[in-house]
């Protein structure tokens, strides 16, 4: 069957691109504005052989997709900002457990309670910070339709390629907006899925990484008996307080991603060729910040755009390459206090005009805020 | 037939326990690897989850898959399980404090949802592993280290609160009760839907340190007099029956369990 183009909404996009990915099993709790993912998984699920479940409350929803994974199913959950807060200490779980699944966090407006219908972009320290315990999470944040579906694929592939839970971080705005969106065939993107252990069973270690710096993942009801636990453990999976093994353990869940940098951090360029101001955006404002580009160079204002599709780890080498060109870089982010803003300047240092617009009242930033820092 | 010593499922280069002398921990873990034993429970298709506590501490002496989780969830890890593989026996060990207190909610919604989990509650009546502190099921005005004048808070009945939310098997033992224990166990592992064993269990460290009953054998004593059948239960009157709670059977229903019932969802959904 040829699929044909629809208008559907980046939550259905999001939900769609993790049936495409593989993912069988979806648990959550209903939450603004990231509902209509668990509404079509409710929908979807039972006709392609999976599982829908709401639970109780969004700390059992995290701890279900722990679970399921681990009996070898691809799993996921969506929220926004109360529900991602309690997530936080399973999500932590899934980190030192070294367990695949997808978490999507449908940024809006805060704190708290806050504007609960409203959009906003300041949840990108808390997708970082969020859960005590030094560690690294990888995050992906959509600007588009299309882009929901496409990365919601390209976390479920990293998320099972390196055994971490990855977080797409989308907004309110991606999430509710409604695009024309052809889905791709099956084969059209790749799908990628965990890495099986090929030794005898009783030669099995579930944390003991191979050559290429991973572990593979049996599930249980499989031939390999395996113990996890989120308490600092060897390679075999149990309880360890060795100085030396949580040294080796703590490292090894940073440099396996580190390892694989240049493979996670994506990023997307327009119009940077001959630019004398950079632009840099995530999310739905990359929208507005393309926008604000092109208007500018009507102007005699050459404009660029970089858009961090992954957010985290943060594209560094990235900026840094680009902002080389330009004297003036601008961070537009719907939060207060220039989260990505702070990234930026950290990377580049003093050198260079860093300008932040910054909008936290609910409301979308629009070409016209950007074009204000520019002209 | 032998008698079943569970052995085969006992890690024993973790021995020794970690458990205090006169904890009940060793003697449900014993009656639970009898029972694995005696329904020829493999390890593979076989998985433990724990949580966070001293009896959340199981799962590093047996031989299965096993799942050590945060403190409170282990039902709802549980439930991801079980919902993507109807085929494994999952089994979950919780202590009072991680079973209902914390995880209260969860209790609540795995019995209301009969997911075929075997809960095991270990009720010592308090936060052994933190250090005593009173939890949900310690009976008002006990000692312990954060109620140092007595329990302003009355214990919750957590075989009533399963079976009123929809557990299909319910039973409450004690670790004096041994033999009956076991077979609970076992009657639990067996029943389709969710079912809940508590185990009420010494904590002469804490709980029976705190409330005159120093050693083990006190402790033993008090389940052993304290835990009557219902019948017995029910000949008192008033308050003869303070601090007397019933032991055996309390619940055993065949409503259809969770997958059971998505599969007609499936069969539904796929007609239409």
């Amino acid at each position: 069957m040829v699929e044909t183009a629809k208008l559907i909404q980046g939550n259905q996009a999001i939900a769609e691109g993790a049936i495409y990915a593989g993912a069988r099993f979806f648990a959550g709790y209903p939450i603004t504005p990231s509902s209509e993912v668990a509404e079509e998984c409710s929908r979807r699920m039972p006709r392609v052989g999976g599982v829908y479940m709401q639970m109780e409350d969004e700390i059992a929803s995290m701890g279900a997709i722990v679970g399921a994974s681990l009996a070898g199913v691809k799993s996921f959950t969506a929220t926004s900002g109360p529900g991602f807060s309690l997530m936080q200490e399973n999500l932590g779980f899934a980190v030192m457990a070294e367990v695949p699944c997808v978490v999507v966090n449908v940024q809006r407006s805060g704190p708290s309670t806050g504007l609960a219908t409203k959009p906003a972009q300041s949840d990108i320290m808390q997708v970082r910070w969020g859960r005590h315990g030094d560690q690294i999470v990888i995050a992906l944040s959509p600007s588009s339709v299309k882009e929901c579906f496409d990365l919601t694929v390209q976390a479920f592939n990293l998320s099972e390629k390196f055994r971490v839970p990855v977080i797409l971080a989308a907004d309110e705005i991606v999430a509710h907006m409604r695009e024309n969106f052809t889905p791709p065939a099956p084969g059209e993107l790749q799908v990628i899925d965990r890495k099986k252990p090929t030794v005898p069973p009783e030669q099995y270690k579930p944390f003991e990484p191979e050559s290429d710096g991973i572990a593979p993942l049996a599930a249980y009801g499989s031939e390999y008996v395996f113990h996890v636990t989120s308490s600092m453990h060897g390679p075999e999976g149990v309880s360890n307080n060795n100085p030396a093994n949580a040294t080796w353990k703590v490292s090894q869940l940073h440099k396996k991603l580190e390892l694989y940098r240049d493979e996670i951090v994506l990023t997307k360029t327009f119009d940077v060729e001959d630019m004398d101001i950079l632009l840099v955006a995530f999310g739905a404002v990359t929208r507005a910040a393309r926008a604000a580009a092109v208007e500018a160079r009507k102007t005699g204002i050459k404009a660029g755009v970089l858009q961090l599709v992954t957010v985290w780890p943060f594209p560094d080498r990235e900026l840094a390459q680009l902002a080389g060109r330009v004297k003036t870089v601008v961070v537009p982010e719907m939060n207060y206090s220039g989260q990505v803003a702070g990234e930026v300047r950290r990377v580049l240092g003093p050198d260079p005009d860093i300008k932040q617009v910054n909008k936290f009242n609910g409301q979308i930033i629009t070409p016209q805020d950007i074009l204000k820092a520019i002209i | 037939m032998s008698h079943a010593t569970g052995l085969k499922y006992l890690k024993k280069d973790s021995l020794p326990l970690m458990w205090c002398s006169g904890c009940g921990n060793g003697i449900v873990l014993a009656a639970l690897l009898r029972a694995f034993e005696e329904l020829g429970y493999g390890n593979h298709n076989t998985v433990v989850v724990t949580g966070i506590g001293c009896w959340g501490k199981a799962d590093d002496y047996i031989t299965t898959n096993a799942l050590h989780t945060t403190h409170g969830r282990a039902l709802a890890f549980a439930t991801g399980i079980k919902a993507v593989n109807p085929k494994l026996n999952v089994v979950v060990l919780m202590g009072d404090g991680d079973g209902v207190t914390i995880g209260g909610n969860h209790f609540i919604h795995a019995a209301r949802r009969n997911i075929d989990l075997t809960a095991i509650v270990v009720n010592n009546c308090n936060y052994g592993m933190t250090g005593g502190q009173f939890s949900a099921t310690t009976p008002a005005d006990s000692f312990t280290s954060t109620t140092a004048y007595g329990n302003p808070e009355r214990e919750l009945d957590i075989c009533a609160l399963a079976g009123v939310a929809g557990a299909n098997y319910v039973a409450r033992g004690t670790v004096y009760h041994g033999r009956a224990l076991q077979n609970h166990i076992k009657e639990a592992l067996n029943k389709k839907g969710f079912s809940l064993v508590e185990v009420v269990s010494p904590c002469p460290t804490h709980f029976g340190r705190n409330n005159k009953m120093k050693s083990a054998v006190n402790m033993l004593r008090w389940l052993k007099e304290k835990g009557v059948t219902r019948e017995e239960y029910e000949r008192m009157t008033g308050p003869e029956k303070n601090g007397y709670f019933v032991i055996g059977k309390l619940a055993d229903r065949n409503a259809p369990d969770f997958n059971t019932r998505y599969e007609e969802i499936r069969a539904r959904a796929l007609g239409q």
